[in-house]
Parts: structure tokens; sequence; C-alpha cells
């Protein structure tokens, strides 16, 4: 919880927000310039993001065409070399990075939307609701989210929003359980009591009252989810079961180039090495925004 | 005890009968015929008799009982491709090999991550504690696909010190079964032996900091004693039980891993039975990795008991 005024009247009118909210985004700046770690993951995934915007700008050759050396060694021409067809490897990367990051941002968003509203339902109302939903959430938690997500491209298909309706769906056990948590603590709260004392509705209660103030851990754990959203994607490409081929995706680019690392090491190492540093990156900055908001951890399963 | 027992296992069956119910109905939902994909150009008549011999004429909630009786028998079908085998004999090929990489890379896992975890909590803040953190970071940031890969470009490609690909059972030696899966075994269990590195040097750090430490050491023991006798066992206690989780990942990583090193485990069988589009085999597999799944967490919670004479049940 961050910040929750003491007395109920100030929380209750919750329209007037202290102006405190300026000192905390100073002092997070602060708090990142202060964690090395945290200042790497940032410079790293503005470069990122910035190449995955401007990717059709700045590549130096299209992502699919064809017509280089195949397998020429990293040069000055190509910098991370080409690949078994030809193709300039640092444009499929930068290409590679849009559908990367496009796939992590919008399965948190989703697997966020659907788990919070399962959780806080849950939480809140209690009873069979709450029986019901969280004896699926519990059944879903017993498996790894990648199998899960396996599964359901086994069902499913493969292809970029199969891909990305698998992923939200396998993920949605983790935030609806850190939702229902902190609903089931902040309910018990006097100003949620007082809330509904003066007639606040449920549906105001869940989205003015409990939301903001579960905010802190649901923050932490989309930011980490987004990683694990990259990690599972990458998989599934890696596997053959993520999106079309010929889409210039990081573990698409691995499998497709899996047979040819012993002639040509460059292939299998660049677009790994993309994974994990914006993976890496991210679990920087997740950790620091835990330490920030004073989140317990939480253990994290892949 | 013998209550919780009882209790534990009926909810792992209930589990196990949930799985079962979801994955048989979830293919059953798709759109599309789930026959059409195994004879893409049979005719009409020979569609209807393939029906018939597969049981896919008769209503969902019969094909449902006689699966589900069928799977209680250990009986998953038979895969659509190749030689048409049963699926429970490929099953029972796979299932050795899986065992043996996931416990190996366990084995791998713990023998880095307990020195790792005990000395940066023994050094906090020194040099090897931010290397063991660092370390932590990477191995829980790189996807064990492409580790898998590094390590074959290194060892297997340039210095042709292991084999790149492959599986010898124990049968044939020790030695050639090490040598296959020693890499595969790497590349599956960075990820957990990280997660257990950090879990031992924070629960260490915890212990370090009780009352009992302080008495123990004022006793005059030896430092070397206190931390192996009692602290460690003490900092065990959180990490036995995310177990559970970190062999589900563990388990995950092998079905990844597999697939690079061309080991026909469960993990390699699963995915081969999606892309040839074979539901038989994808069902059971999936179905024996729950079972490994819901088992070993039933195991995880009963050790929980055996580490922590506290608890009782």
């Amino acid at each position: 919880m961050t910040e929750v005024s003491a007395s109920p009247v100030d929380v209750v009118s919750q329209q007037d927000v202290p102006p405190r909210r300026m000192s905390a985004k100073k002092r997070f700046l602060n708090a990142l310039w202060q964690d090395k770690k945290a200042m790497v993951g940032v410079v790293v995934l503005t470069v990122f993001v910035l190449a995955a915007i401007f990717a059709p700008l700045i590549t130096p050759y299209d992502p699919n065409d064809m017509e280089y050396d195949f397998m020429a060694a990293p040069s000055l021409a190509h910098p991370l070399g080409t690949d078994d067809l030809g193709r300039d490897l640092l444009s499929r990367i930068i290409q590679g990075a849009q559908i990367s990051i496009f796939v992590g941002v919008s399965t948190v968003v989703l697997s966020l939307i659907a788990g919070l509203t399962l959780g806080i339902l849950a939480g809140y109302f209690g009873g069979w609701l709450d029986n019901v939903i969280m004896r699926y959430i519990d059944l879903q938690w017993a498996f790894p989210n990648i199998l899960i997500a396996v599964y359901l491209v086994a069902v499913f298909g493969t292809g970029l929003a199969n891909i990305i309706a698998a992923l939200a769906l396998a993920y949605i056990d983790d935030f609806a359980r850190v939702a229902r948590g902190m609903v089931l603590s902040i309910k018990e709260e006097q100003y949620v009591a007082a809330a509904r004392t003066v007639g606040v509705s449920d549906f105001r209660i869940m989205w003015r009252h409990i939301l903001p103030n579960a905010a802190a851990p649901i923050i932490v754990q989309a930011t980490v989810s987004v990683s694990y959203a990259i990690l599972g994607e990458a998989t599934l490409s890696f596997l053959g079961l993520g999106v079309e081929a010929d889409t210039p995706t990081w573990g698409l680019m691995l499998s497709e180039g899996r047979s040819f690392i012993s002639r040509a090491w460059w292939i299998g190492v660049f677009p790994g090495l993309a994974i994990m540093l914006v993976v890496l990156s991210i679990n920087f900055v997740g950790d620091a925004l835990r330490d920030f908001l004073d989140v317990r951890e939480t253990q994290d399963k892949a | 005890m013998l209550r919780f027992l009882i209790h534990r296992s009926i909810g792992a069956l209930v589990v196990m009968w949930a799985v079962a119910t979801l994955v048989f109905f979830m293919l059953r939902i798709v759109p599309g015929d789930p026959i059409a994909a195994m004879l893409f150009d049979s005719s009409p008549e020979m569609a209807e008799q393939l029906k018939a011999k597969f049981g896919l004429d008769q209503p969902v909630y019969v094909q449902y009982v006689k699966w589900f009786w069928a799977v209680l028998q250990g009986d998953f079908g038979t895969s659509i491709y190749g030689s048409r085998l049963e699926v429970s004999r490929l099953i029972v090929e796979a299932l050795p090999r899986t065992i043996s990489l996931a416990l190996l890379s366990f084995v791998v896992a713990i023998v880095i991550a307990i020195p790792a975890g005990l000395i940066a909590a023994t050094r906090k803040n020194s040099k090897l504690d931010h290397s063991v953190t660092v370390f932590a970071f990477l191995g829980l940031s790189m996807p064990d696909f492409w580790l898998a890969i590094i390590l074959i470009i290194v060892f297997a490609a340039n210095l042709h010190w292991l084999p790149a690909i492959g599986y010898a059972p124990l049968s044939e030696g020790f030695w050639p079964w090490l040598q296959h899966l020693i890499l595969p075994a790497i590349a599956a269990g960075t990820a957990f032996s990280a997660i257990v590195a950090r879990m031992i040097r924070s629960s260490m750090l915890e212990v370090l900091k009780a009352d009992y430490m302080q008495v123990a050491r004022s006793k005059g023991l030896k430092e070397p004693f206190l931390i192996l006798f009692h602290a460690f066992p003490n900092a065990l206690i959180p990490v036995v039980t995310v177990m559970g989780i970190a062999f589900a990942l563990l388990m995950t990583a092998s079905v990844v891993v597999e697939n690079v090193f061309v080991i026909k485990g469960l993990g390699r069988l699963l995915i081969q039975g999606i892309l040839n589009r074979d539901y038989a085999v994808v069902q059971g597999t999936i179905l024996v990795v729950s079972a490994i799944f819901v088992f070993v967490n039933l195991l995880v919670d009963m050790l929980y008991t055996i580490i922590d004479p506290r608890i009782r049940y």
C-alpha cells in the first residue's frame, strides 16, 4: 500500500488527491537514479522500444530481403552478419523487437484486465463466487504457464492473435491471485467500511477505493509478467508454435537458424542475446519497483 | 498425518480428474473436425468408417465416458502418425529420458545453487555476493533454449568435447548417458539454480540474524559448523516450500530443451504431437506430465513436514 491517508474522511472524497503525488514521482526517479541495475535496465529498454517504434526507418536493410551473401560473418556492411538465407541479422533483430514488445505488452494488458476482474470479484464478494473462481485459478496455478500456453496453442492453432490469447490466458492466475490477496486485506480497512456506510456502491468501492490501494503489488507483477510473456512468445516461436513462418521474431530466428550454428555462430547468438537483454532489463526495473513500492517478494514461476 | 495424507491424495485425484476433463473437452470445442486432419484426402465414406472406428459418431458424453474409462486403464489411444504406435508405449519409452534429464538438471542446479547461496549470504555485499546476484539475474533472464544453443556452439561444435544431440540410455553405461545429458541438464537447470541460490541467500540472511545463532556462537561453536549445521537446515525450509513450483519450472525447461538436443522425451513427444496434429499423443502426454506435477506437489507437502518438525497436519 502506498499512500493511504489515515483519516477516512480524506479517503472517501478521493477526488482531491494530496499534492504528495509529485513528490512520489520525484522520490521514484531518485531511487531509480541510485539503483545502478535499474538505470541500466531503463536505458536498454528505451533503446529497444525506440528501435521497435522506428524500425522501418532505422533498419539498414529490408529484414526479408535475401539478396546478400548467405551466412556472412559480422562485418561493417552487416554488423551482426547474415542468416542462412542471406538476410541481414541486425535488421531482422530490430524488426523482431517490434513483435516481442508488442506481444509482451498486449499479453499482459489482456491478462491484467481479466485477472484483476476475477481476483477482485472473488476477493470482494467471497462466498460461492470466490469458490468457483478460485477453484479454477488454483487448478491453473498448479501447472507451469508455458505448458498451459503450449496446450492452448495446440488447441486453437498458431498465429499472432492466438499466441497473445494463449499467453494471456496462461498468465491470468498470477494476477487473479495477487489481486484477490490484496482485496482480502484492504476489504477490512476502515475506509472501506466508511465508504460502505455512506452508501457508496460496490462497483465504486472496488474501482475507487480498493483498486488504487492494491496497485503496488499489481504493478510489480505486471512488470515482471511482461518479461515472462516475452520469454513465453520466444519459447513458443522457437518450438514452432508461434507466429507464422518468415515473421522475424527472435524465437523463430533461433529456431530456423538452429541447424546452421556450427557454421555460423552469430545466427544462434544474437537473437537470443536480444531476448536476454530485454528480459534482464525488465527484471532489473521490476526489482527496483519492488524495492521502491515495498512489495514483499512473491514466488515467481515461469 | 494420515488424515492429511488421505485428504491431500483425494484433492490430487480431483485435480487430475479436472485436468483430464478439461483436456478432453477443450479439444472437442475447437472449430473443425479433429479427424479431418488425419484423413485429408480420403473419401466421405472412408471418413464415416473411420469416425465409426474411433467412436466419433457417438454423442460427446458417450465419447467422454469411454475415453475416461480407457485412460484409467492406461490406454491413451494410438498415434495417427508414422507406424501408429500406442500412445502409452510412446510415453513409456519417453518417460525415462525426461526423468533422467529432469533429475540430472536438478542435481546440477543444486550443486551450483547451494554453495553459491551460502557464500553470498555469509559474505554479504562482497564481490562474490554481487557476482552471485548477477549470475542469478542472468540465469533467470536467459531463455533455456538459447543457453542450449550456446552450449552446443561452444562445447559441441567448436571444442568437440560432447555430443551435440541425442541420448544414450543408462543401460549403455553411465558415461555415455552423462555425456549426452550434461549439456541439456545445464541448459534446463540454470534458471532453477538461479532461483534456489537467491532463495538460499535471502533465507540464510534471515536465519543468521536469529537469536539461536547468537546463542550457538556464544557457546563457542566454530563458524563453518554453525553455518552448515545450525543455520543451513533452517534456511532450507522456505526453499522446500517453493520446490513444487521450482520443479514445475525444471520440467518445463526439460520439455523445451529436449527439443533442442533432439532427446525423444515427453517434451519432444508433446511438441511433435502438436505439430503433427496427433491429438491422442498430445492428450496422453499432457495427462502424464500433469500427473507428475500433481504427484510432486503432494511429495513436496509431505517433505515439508519432515524437514520442519514443527509443522503437524
